[in-house]
């Protein structure tokens, strides 16, 4: 990677742990010819023997390699002869050989984001973006990225418009072609502004599976299995038959590059089929990549829109341009001109490392002693601790690190006795929160940009919820068409947003570890506004800045945040359930390892440290919440019980005049001058009180937070 | 009439003086407010001397600067302000006329000053006892119902009558019956009855009961208005004549009955001259039915309600008499209650002719 500030982070010290286990994945599928094809395999993989090549994919959402009829996937066709010895080891072994990728993939898509086409264009689409951003931010350059996504049945029909219609004098209004219905071809371009790749690297990043530079470190990045790009560029080529297309230029001063590649499904391996050089490229430095491929825009695109969304959300720092079919051009301008600080490859903590993941380093280890080892091999290991360690696992006689990697018992010395032994906490720098500032900028432009959607875009936002979504659609446009209510006196976290007034709160905890892995949670909410006030609150979830969009119920955030008696904070909340008000509440979970709860990467696994974290956050942000809640309640009873008192003072004055004989203007005015009077005098003790009360909640022990710190 | 001049031009001032109070109030800085003893069970007491249900020194300060008190506030001086008119005009309503008179909306919004007579009623009773100025010194009365006949002749504002010379249906006794308007001219009874009931009143009329006993008998109509029982006290009380009280043997009936006798919770500031301690119970009792010889077909079998209710009486300080105990707990064991009209069982007019005779006879009644 060609990058302005990163370090070279390959090869070296190379923390195996991680590989071995994505590598498992492949054994695993190994034993191909398997007639259930193995523990993995879903109703998506049948593996029939007669594959028949499709020129288009049937309507069906599955997905069948369009090309090469891949040979080691035929199946033996005759059964065994013998009755009770079905096969011997011999003619297992005519059939053990190296599965192909592509029977790979295709038996795994849905592990891997390609499930349907729907899917498969969201994560076409993610995969690039996440690249970008990763880059990007590692070469220190702001990003400006443009993601666009183009409806080739859309085009051919525009580009086929037969000649004849217009020969005719009057020229009859050309027919409009329809966005696609359903599944169709569609080609996502994904463009940045970052370091660009060097010509050497590009086939193998995009042409290779299993090829990336940061699944070998322990470092806060979107990409994390390496699985990314090249995976797209297969079911691109799969669906289509087409190659990935990519254009990228590293400097000024240097040329851009052209490439269309595509890869060898039986070896894995790039084959580059097109490679110039270009005379002039717009972009100083920058790379794109287009893909063609089957998508279902119809039915995928409200999880593009919410993704792309969140993305802008969970990186201010970013400018995303967003261009779609029949739509204007959609721009989601950056906050903050501030790059995110910077996060630093650390090394493994011996607390997180695994049995078999520390025979793999120990093997691997160049150190002559376990001692060496461990303090060059881990983060936090002092020649102290390393001494602790050694003397706590109790070694007879002299053990080389090689002796780890063979000797399973002699490991499992070693590995208990880490876990025995007091180790300073990882250190944290590893990490990259949004930050609690930038958070609330990034809602702040995120309701922006949000808000400004026409109604027939609006339509197309509909997320998760569509019917729900949409009745709120509604809700807004009857309190559009409502008299503003007069304006609260600014109050502070209060924005005002397209005419909503909006209360941010945003929080950030301090750097904790599981299983010894550095993690930071932070959470930010914005409450009032166009929200629906009698719906579920929005929940935003975000792992390494990446939003997660799907498996919501899965997700130990969602977990968290329902856990969290969000009626202390004076919101409704039916048991078991998620708040009920109009909130949006953004959860983000930085770790150098987010401990998914699948390889599809969308849902956070329900480890208690990390919950209690998000719970620890929710509530410093529900304290916030409910101070501004209270707020405005008491603003807008002081509001409604001033006019109470004007509507009856007219009535009071004129009866007590014609009582006294007086005139009832004079008493009225005193009335008035009184009620300000009242309603000043009031207001402090009330704001007082109000004080007195959100410090004492504040300070309430919570059995939760007791224990923190 | 110059008394009732004095009376009205007090009561004038009273509500004048209200008014200014608070006009001084809010040019003083302060909170305006009305200050009104409570009328509620918790601030009414029995007071075992004078055997009258009295107001406790409890007051409410009625705000106008709180949103909870200020609608109420305004409608304190909507009535008031409509009384004062009245007073000065000379002139009487009825408190559903004057929920009208004061009804309006509020400038230009949807609201109200009053949505129903259920809310400027209270209101009245407040200012009642606010000004400690009686219903009827505000020129306002409630529904009138209830007959009298008897051996007496009665001025009823200017108008002699003989109430021996009413006819089947009685004298209407009107809602207000104090001296400015009810005066006793002469008469010759013995004692006064007051019946529960319109029909068994008529029967007491058409048997010319009033005129063989020398007894003046009135009926309410249930539970008997303010003007009844204005009327029975003054009766009481100038002309020293015994009163008995005759109603149903039921719950109901003896809450009648203890409301003649030491006045009611929500009128305790009224006590003083609508209760006559000295009441008496003639009827219809727990024992009765043994004693007359009634079948239990002619009885009603007590509902959860009339028990609750039976059980709540129990309680009261004012029935705390052994015999009183007896009456009840008797009611709540047989589990039945009986009507007057039961005794017509024995024949149409055994109630006149036998029935209250021998009562009174035996000196049958409780006290
Ligand atoms: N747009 C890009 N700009 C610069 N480098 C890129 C870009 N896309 C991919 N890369 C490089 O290619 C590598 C492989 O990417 P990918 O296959 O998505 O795996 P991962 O992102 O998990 O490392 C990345 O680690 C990165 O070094
Ligand atoms: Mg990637």
């Amino acid at each position: 990677m060609a990058s302005r500030k990163a370090t070279a982070a390959k090869g070296k010290g190379r923390p195996a742990a991680r590989v071995e286990k994505a590598q498992l994945e492949l054994v695993q599928v190994e034993p191909a010819p398997a007639r259930r094809g193995g523990a993995r395999t879903t109703k998506a993989a049948p593996a029939a023997a007669p594959r028949r090549a499709r020129a288009r994919p049937e309507p069906e959402p599955e997905l069948l390699p369009a090309i090469e009829p891949a040979a080691e996937a035929e199946e033996a066709p005759e059964a065994p002869k013998a009755p009770r010895r079905r096969a011997t080891a011999e003619q297992m072994a005519s059939k053990q050989r190296e599965i192909s990728i592509s029977e790979f993939f295709t038996k795994n898509r849905h592990l891997l984001g390609f499930d349907n086409p729907s899917k498969a264009l969201l994560t076409t689409i993610k995969e690039a973006v996440d690249n970008s951003l990763d880059a990007c931010e590692e070469a220190g350059i702001l990003p400006e990225i443009t993601i666009e996504v183009r409806d080739l049945g859309l085009e051919s029909t525009e580009a086929e418009e037969p000649a004849p219609k217009r020969a005719g004098g009057a020229v009859p209004p050309a027919p409009k072609a329809e966005l696609t219905k359903g599944e169709g071809r569609f080609v996502v371009v994904i463009e940045d502004n970052g370091p660009g790749i060097v010509k050497a690297q590009a086939p193998k990043i995009f042409g290779k599976l299993l090829y990336g530079s940061k699944f070998h470190r322990l470092k806060q990045s979107r990409g994390q299995q390496g699985i990314g790009i090249s995976a797209a560029a297969m079911y691109g080529q799969l669906t289509t038959g087409r190659p990935i297309r990519v254009t990228s230029r590293t400097g000024k001063g240097k040329p851009a590059h052209f490439f269309e590649i595509q890869i060898d499904t039986r070896k894995n391996n790039p084959v580059v089929t097109e490679d110039r050089q270009l005379d002039e490229w717009h972009q100083e430095h920058g790379t794109r990549v287009e893909l063609e491929i089957v998508a279902n825009w119809q039915a995928g695109q409200r999880f593009v829109n919410r993704y792309v969304e969140h993305t802008a959300l969970s990186n201010p720092h970013a400018t995303v341009h967003y261009l779609r079919p029949r739509q204007q051009l959609l721009t989601f301008p950056r906050a903050t001109e501030e790059l995110p600080k910077e996060a630093v490859e650390i090394k493994p903590h011996p607390h997180g490392v695994e049995l078999g993941a520390l025979m793999l380093m120990a093997a691997e280890s160049k150190a002559r002693d376990v001692r060496g080892f461990l303090q060059s091999g881990f983060s936090r290991v002092s020649g102290q601790v390393a001494d602790e360690i050694v003397k706590r696992a109790a070694f007879k006689g002299r053990v080389r690190p090689r002796d780890l990697g063979e000797d399973r018992t002699l490991a499992e010395k070693l590995h208990r006795a880490i876990g025995a032994t007091k180790i300073m906490n990882p250190p944290t720098n590893c990490l990259s929160p949004i930050g609690d500032e930038l958070m609330k900028r990034g809602l702040i432009s995120f309701l922006n940009v949000v808000e400004t959607e026409g109604p027939e875009a609006d339509e197309q936002l509909d997320l998760d919820q569509a019917t729900k979504k949409k009745a709120s659609r509604k809700e807004k446009a009857a309190k559009a068409a409502a008299p503003e209510v007069p304006d609260a006196p600014p109050e502070e976290g209060v924005e005002k947003i397209k005419g909503h007034n909006y209360f941010i709160a945003t929080v950030t905890r301090p750097p904790k570890v599981y299983r010894g892995n550095p993690f930071q949670v932070e959470v930010g909410l914005a409450y009032g506004g166009s929200w629906p006030a009698d719906k579920p609150i929005e929940l935003f979830r975000f792992a390494n800045r990446v939003p997660l969009l799907f498996q919501r119920g899965a997700c130990g955030t969602t977990e968290a945040i329902v856990k969290t008696d969000w009626r202390n904070y004076l919101l409704s909340q039916p048991k078991g359930s998620l708040p009920v008000g109009p909130m949006a509440l953004l959860v983000h979970i930085a770790s150098v390892w987010v401990p998914f709860t699948s390889e599809a990467k969308e849902a956070v696994a329900h480890y208690p440290e990390i919950m209690r974290e998000i719970q620890l956050a929710a509530q410093e942000c529900g304290r916030k919440l409910a101070a501004h809640i209270r707020k405005k309640q008491h603003a807008d009873y002081q509001a409604q019980r001033r006019g109470i008192f004007e509507l009856y003072i007219q009535e009071v004055a004129q009866a007590i005049g014609k009582i006294t004989g007086k005139s009832p203007e004079p008493i009225k005015r005193e009335f008035l001058r009184l009620a300000d009077r009242v309603t000043e005098a009031e207001l402090a003790e009330v704001d007082a009180a109000l004080e007195e009360q959100s410090k004492k909640l504040t300070k309430r022990p919570r059995r939760a937070e007791n224990e923190d710190e | 009439m110059a008394r009732l001049d004095a009376v009205s031009k007090q009561t004038a001032q009273k509500i004048e003086k209200l008014a200014e109070t608070v006009v001084r109030s809010v040019k003083g800085g302060k909170n305006p407010f009305v200050e009104i003893p409570i009328r509620s069970l918790a601030n009414v007491k029995f007071n075992e001397k004078r055997r009258l249900i009295e107001l406790g020194s409890q007051r409410q300060k009625r705000y106008f600067f709180n949103v909870a008190m200020a609608k109420k506030f305004m409608q304190t001086f909507l009535v008031s302000d409509a009384c004062k008119e009245l007073i000065e005009g000379g002139k009487t309503t009825s408190i559903r006329d004057l929920y009208y008179i004061t009804k309006h909306t509020i400038g230009d919004t949807k609201q109200n000053t009053f949505e129903e007579q259920d809310e400027s009623d209270p209101i009245i009773e407040d200012l009642e006892v606010a000004l400690d100025a009686l219903r009827e010194e505000l020129h306002l009365f409630a529904s009138r119902k209830g007959s009298m006949v008897g051996p007496i002749t009665i001025r009823d504002t200017g108008d002699t009558i003989d109430l021996r010379r009413m006819g089947s249906g009685g004298w209407a006794v009107p809602s207000i019956v104090e001296e400015n308007v009810i005066e006793f001219v002469r008469h010759e009874a013995k004692y006064i009855l007051l019946i529960e009931k319109d029909a068994v009143w008529t029967r007491f009329n058409e048997d010319k009961f009033w005129k063989r006993e020398k007894c003046i008998i009135l009926q309410g109509g249930g539970q008997p208005p303010r003007g009844v029982r204005r009327l029975v006290q003054r009766l009481h009380s100038e002309l020293k004549l015994p009163v008995y009280v005759l109603v149903d043997n039921d719950p109901w009936g003896f809450y009648i009955y203890s409301v003649m006798k030491q006045g009611s919770i929500n009128l305790a500031y009224e006590s003083m001259r609508m209760a006559v301690p000295d009441a008496r119970f003639v009827g219809l009792s727990s024992f009765d039915k043994d004693k007359y010889k009634l079948p239990v077909n002619v009885a009603i079998r007590m509902d959860d309600g009339d028990n609750n209710r039976a059980k709540q009486m129990l309680a009261y300080p004012w029935f705390q008499a052994k015999q009183w105990q007896r009456e009840i707990q008797e009611m709540v064991r047989s589990g039945l209650k009986f009507e007057l009209e039961a005794l017509s069982r024995r024949g149409i007019s055994f109630i006149t002719e036998e029935y209250l005779p021998r009562k009174l006879r035996d000196r049958d009644w409780l006290e």
